[in-house]
Formats: structure tokens, C-alpha cells, sequence
């Protein structure tokens, strides 16, 4: 079969000789240069272009050369034309542009071929049609297309919890089927990512607390009742919630561009060509480890929450740690640590479902995943404070 | 070519580079001629991808050297390998093309970045380079909006944004329609008839070879290195290896077709 490559090597374009050299040329690379000869209203004016032209050195320009003269034809001829590149294009671009609004001949004849065939290249109106621009739209016109956005990104997110607890049923009846091992790693890197950080802002919470409580409780001579402030404050708001936010800005912006970069590389599609859900493969594992491993960090947030106010008791109100426990113990019951690992559960919940959603949702760009993951971080803090009032409300209700 | 011989635009001595303990390519030399349209072709795992990691400075030799111009790419020091590189244009497998930019400013970056160029004359170079790749009205579309095709045309736009001294093709047909895939080996003898540049293309499509290539090196991963280097017509008809040789004759429709036993 020797001849498929002797019958292809025949339309190979000849070898031009080609005025364009190396930079290793040799020698000092030259100024370039445009003059003009002639121009007088009813004559033929002629350009000459020299020396090297090249993009990051100064270069002659039309409008300059030519200046405000006339002709009845342009004639553009090298003289001294060393290296050139597409600078010397650009500058043939304008004398051809100008020609064409005087409606008169540029002739380029005398030129190199190939910035011939270049120039020709250039005039071209390529293969390509651009997309009609979209007219222009009236104010009632956006604004219903905002609402229909808005009501699909509802019914999107509608659907995504209903997939969701379809999913979790699923694993209710058959819990066998489900992907544990995927659900353990993801418990296992969100403890791991997650449990510094908890671990300084939560010591460093029961810090403030106790410092601007100590303040207002020393005037009335009730300072040991720092302890009663940090322990409720911690225990029942403030160490959920600032897990929460942890795990919301690290773990759930993670399963976002996770999820995204799968979705850009097609592995979430090819999940769905295969019949396999993407929400009870991949959503479902990570939202069941971020929603089992919240209320284990919120418990270690009390713990480091009501060392932190020990902390300060015993070092700058002289409340002796001892003093400062018995009275934590005292006040904070069961029913207020248990009132907020419950809100930590569904906190855990919502940092899961904002990631998921997000990273499946993504866009199929660099830029989407970007977009996806700080939509991820945003919609996380938002469920979380949007739950904490809700929680708020039913305790007060429920008089806890 | 002149008939004193010219520096080579790419020389490479006695290269060994791989991946950790893996050595990919061992002592391999080959040197590339100003304007000559160079193939690096062989069969899977061979290395082609490697050698050309190297020769853009994405993978760092073990052993030996590569010049450009004279000049020494890999003892270079940083100021130096900046300057080198402004000379390269590459195509990317995957097109690489920025996903956030339109394609105008995709062009436009290379120019922003190594030129003082003002905005608009940099405006005007970008739509330039896209009329002359056939993309003519389309700087403000972005990457995802375009064709397989398309978006080879735009990265080869950017690849040329500094008229390059040579350029780099990695496997410039991949994914193309045959149609497509001449329109896109005809751009890339256009650029060079025009602009002389160097090129280096790293493929295995037949078709592409035959049309494009002054010289072709075949690689193999056995030796790690160089087997063939020739015109492919003549290392078609005449290479002493017959891998070689297999690679470059090979017919489309010499597979047998078991009897079907389906109706």
C-alpha cells in the first residue's frame, strides 16, 4: 500500500521562498521603515517599506505615513525588507483599507509571495458565520425570563430533594445497596479537613464569650456566671453553628468542585448513560457522611467551646476551673446540648444538599466549577442561618 | 533552504527524560531545520507526548540538551527561557483554549502579556489571526459555544498570536471529521508557506502525515528512542524496520471481516 503515501505526498504545497528569517539571524535587527514618494492630488504615489517589523518593536503606521494626501493609486514596494511578521500585515491592512475608502488601486505586487498570500488570507471572509446577536430585549421581556430562571432553579432544587429522599428511602429498604465505604472516606475526610479549624474557632468563640460576658457579670458582682453564658451560648448556638460554617466553607465547597470537575470531564453523564442515579452514586454518600459526621463536630465544638471560657475564668476572672465546671454542669442540661446536635444534624444536611446540588448542577467550564463552589459555600450559610431561626422559633414553641 | 546551511531551529542531544524512576526516552538526538515540517509519530506509550513536554519545558529532561536557535533551553536561566519561549506557539491536545475568555481575548493574552502593542492595534492583530484561521466575526464567542473543529482554529489562532518561530502540534486532528481534519492539515501549510514558521506535530493520522510532513522520526518504546527518521514516502517504501514500515502502509480495509452469523 505504498501508494496511499506517494498519492497524498502529491498535493503537498510547493516550498516558497520565504522572506520571513529567524531571530537567530546574525546580525542587528534593523528599524522599520515607511516612505512615501509622491502623493501629489492626480498621481500614483509610491510606499516604501524596509528594515525589520516586528510586534514588540515600534513599527510605522498609515494614517502617519500617508498623512492627508491623495493619490490615484498606491503602490507598496520592499526595499531593504528584512525579518517581518504580522506587524508589516497589520500595516498593508490599513494602506489596503485606506485604498478601499478612496476607492484606488493598492498594488502589492512587488512584494514577498507569502505576505502576498497572507494579506489574501486576511481579506477573506473566513468559513465562519457568527451567531446572530440576540435582539435587543424589552424590560418586561428580562425580567419574565429572570422569573422563569428563578422557577426552574425552584423546581430544579424541588427535584433535587425529592431524588434525595427518594435516595434515602432507598437506603432505609435496602441498606446493603448503598455505597458505605464511600460514605465512611467522606466522613473520614470531612473529621479530617474539618477538625482544626473547628477545633481553634470554637476554643476561640468560648474565648470572646467569656470575655464580653465577664465585663457586664463582674459589674454586678456575678462573674462566675460566665460559666452559665458560655455553656448555654456554646452548647445550644454557637458551637453547631460554627461547625456548621467550617464544614460549609471547606467540606461542602469540596463536594462542589468534586462534583463539578466530574460533571466537566463527563463522568457524571457517563454515571447516567449507564442508568446509574448520580444522586444515589455520588450526591447521597457525601450527604449522608456530612450530616452524620456534623453532630460529632458540634459535640467537640461544646467541649473546645467551654474549655476556651475556662480558659479565660481560670486565668483572668480567678474562677478556679473546678468552680467553673460544677456551674457549667449546674446549668447546662442534657436538653440544651441535645437541642443543639439536633440542629447540627440537620445543619449537616444543608451544608450537604447546598455541595451536592451545586456540583451537580455545575456548569461545564473552568469557570463554573469556580462559580459552582462558591454557590456552594453561599447557599450553605445561608440554609444554616434560614435553619437556625426556623429551630429557634419550634424551641421556643416547645418551650426548650 | 539556502545553500549555507543554517542554524538548526531545534537541536536535541542525547535526551533522556521520563517520569520518576520511568525512563521514557534514552539518548535520543534529532535536530530540526529552519521551516521544515516535522512528524513525531509511533505507536501508543512510545513517548511522543513526552518528547514534546520537553521540548516546550513541561517535563525536565534527566540528561542532554535541547537548543533553540544556537541556544541552550534547558541550562537557560529564567530571563533567558522567557525569551525562548515567547518563540514557541503551541496546540494543545485539548485545545487549552481559557474557558472563562472569549475567544478574542484567548488571542489577545499572549499579545498582552510579551508586546506594548496598544489596545486596538492588539484588537486588530486578534481579529487578524482569526480571519486568517477562518474565524472571521467570532472573537466574542467563548470556547464552549464552538465546534470541535472551531476550536482547534481558535487554538491555533492563539498559538500563532506572536508569530511564532516554530510552533508545536499535539495531535492536531484528534477528533476531527476527515473533512474537517484537511481543512485543518491545509491551515497548517498556509501558516507556514506564509509566515515560514517551524512546526513540530505530534500524530498518527496517516492522512496527515502524508500531506504535511517534510520529515518524519518514529518512536518506539522498546529503544526508547529514534528508530526511523526519513521523508515518510521514502520510509514507507524503503525503512529496514518493519514496524516502520507496517505503521506507514497501513491499509484501512485489511481487516478480516469474520463470516456474520447474524441476519
Amino acid at each position: 500500500m505504498a501508494t496511499i503515501g506517494s498519492e497524498l505526498a502529491q498535493i503537498k504545497v510547493p516550498h516558497v521562498n520565504l522572506g520571513w528569517q529567524l531571530p537567530a539571524a546574525g546580525r542587528e535587527l534593523k528599524t522599520a521603515t515607511a516612505k512615501l514618494e509622491g502623493g501629489q492630488p492626480g498621481e500614483e504615489c509610491q510606499v516604501t517599506v524596509g528594515g525589520d517589523w516586528r510586534l514588540n518593536a515600534p513599527a510605522p503606521v498609515w494614517s502617519g505615513v500617508i498623512g492627508g494626501r491623495s493619490a490615484t493609486r498606491v503602490r507598496v514596494v520592499p526595499k531593504d525588507l528584512g525579518k517581518w511578521d504580522t506587524s508589516l500585515a497589520l500595516f498593508l491592512v490599513h494602506g489596503r483599507a485606506w485604498c478601499d475608502t478612496k476607492k484606488i488601486d493598492c498594488n502589492v505586487e512587488a512584494l514577498p509571495l507569502n505576505l502576498q498570500t497572507l494579506l489574501q488570507q486576511f481579506a477573506e471572509p473566513g468559513v465562519f458565520q457568527p451567531l446572530a446577536n440576540p435582539a435587543v430585549q424589552s424590560c418586561g421581556k428580562r425580567v419574565a425570563i429572570r422569573v422563569q430562571h428563578w422557577v426552574d432553579q425552584a423546581r430544579e432544587n424541588i427535584a433535587f430533594i425529592g431524588e434525595c429522599t427518594l435516595g434515602l428511602m432507598g437506603v432505609a429498604q435496602h441498606p446493603r445497596r448503598f455505597r458505605w465505604l464511600d460514605c465512611l472516606v467522606e466522613m473520614q475526610q470531612c473529621w479530617v479537613s474539618s477538625l482544626p479549624i473547628v477545633s481553634l474557632v470554637s476554643f476561640l468563640v468560648g474565648v470572646t464569650l467569656a470575655f464580653q460576658g465577664a465585663i457586664q457579670l463582674r459589674a454586678f458582682g456575678a462573674a462566675v456566671y460566665v460559666a452559665d453564658l458560655v455553656g448555654l451560648a456554646v452548647v445550644r448556638e454557637m458551637g453547631p453553628m460554627m461547625a456548621a460554617m467550617v464544614v460549609a466553607g471547606g467540606t461542602g465547597a469540596g463536594f462542589a468542585a468534586q462534583l463539578g470537575n466530574m460533571k466537566v470531564d463527563e463522568e457524571i453523564d457517563a454515571l447516567e448513560t449507564l442508568g446509574i442515579s448520580s444522586v444515589n452514586f455520588l450526591a447521597l454518600p457525601r450527604l449522608l457522611a456530612v450530616t452524620l459526621m456534623m453532630p460529632i463536630l458540634a459535640a467537640y465544638a461544646n467541649v473546645l467551646g467551654i474549655l476556651g471560657g475556662m480558659f479565660v475564668a481560670a486565668t483572668m476572672l480567678d474562677i478556679p476551673a473546678a468552680s467553673y465546671w460544677v456551674e457549667t454542669q449546674n446549668r447546662v442540661g442534657m436538653m440544651d446540648v441535645g437541642s443543639g446536635l439536633m440542629k447540627s444534624l440537620v445543619f449537616g444536611l444543608a451544608v450537604g444538599f447546598a455541595g451536592c446540588l451545586r456540583g451537580l448542577k455545575c456548569g461545564r467550564s473552568a469557570a463554573g466549577v469556580g462559580a459552582a463552589t462558591s454557590a456552594a459555600v453561599v447557599t450553605g450559610i445561608l440554609l444554616i442561618i434560614l435553619a437556625d431561626a426556623l429551630f429557634a422559633v419550634i424551641y421556643h414553641g416547645l418551650g426548650i | 533552504m539556502t545553500t549555507d546551511t543554517p542554524a538548526p531551529v531545534i537541536d536535541v542531544q542525547n535526551l533522556t527524560c521520563g517520569y520518576g524512576e520511568t525512563v521514557v526516552l534514552a539518548g535520543v538526538s534529532f535536530s530540526v531545520q529552519p521551516h521544515e515540517l516535522l512528524f513525531v509519530i509511533g505507536g501508543s506509550g512510545c513517548g511522543k507526548s513526552t518528547l514534546l513536554r520537553c521540548l516546550i519545558g513541561l517535563l525536565k529532561p534527566t540528561q542532554g540538551d535541547i537548543a533553540y536557535f544556537g541556544k541552550s533551553f534547558t541550562t537557560a536561566d529564567v530571563g533567558q527561557r522567557r525569551e525562548i519561549l515567547k518563540t514557541f506557539g503551541v496546540l494543545y491536545q485539548e485545545n487549552a483554549l481559557w474557558s472563562s475568555m472569549t475567544l478574542a481575548e484567548n488571542v489577545s493574552l499572549p499579545l498582552e502579556e510579551h508586546t506594548a502593542l496598544s489596545r486596538r492595534d492588539r484588537e486588530e492583530i486578534v481579529a487578524l489571526k482569526l480571519t486568517q484561521v477562518g474565524l472571521a466575526g467570532a472573537g466574542n464567542l467563548f470556547p464552549a459555544e464552538l465546534s470541535g473543529g472551531m476550536k482547534k482554529r481558535a487554538a491555533l489562532a492563539r498559538a500563532l498570536a506572536l508569530d511564532p518561530a516554530v510552533v508545536f502540534f499535539d495531535e492536531p486532528s484528534e477528533g476531527l471529521d476527515p473533512l474537517t481534519s484537511r481543512a485543518m492539515d491545509q491551515l497548517i501549510l498556509q501558516v507556514r508557506e506564509t509566515l515560514g514558521t517551524t512546526m513540530v506535530i505530534v500524530s498518527h493520522q496517516l492522512s496527515s502525515i502524508y500531506r504535511l510532513a517534510d520529515r518524519a522520526i518514529f518512536l518506539d518504546h522498546r529503544v526508547k528512542g529514534i528508530i526511523a527518521d526519513g521523508p515518510p514516502a521514502e520510509l514507507a517504501a524503503s525503512c529496514t524496520d518493519s514496524q516502520v514500515r507496517d505503521f506507514l502502509n497501513l491499509d484501512p480495509d485489511s481487516i478480516q471481516r469474520p463470516k456474520s452469523s447474524f441476519k
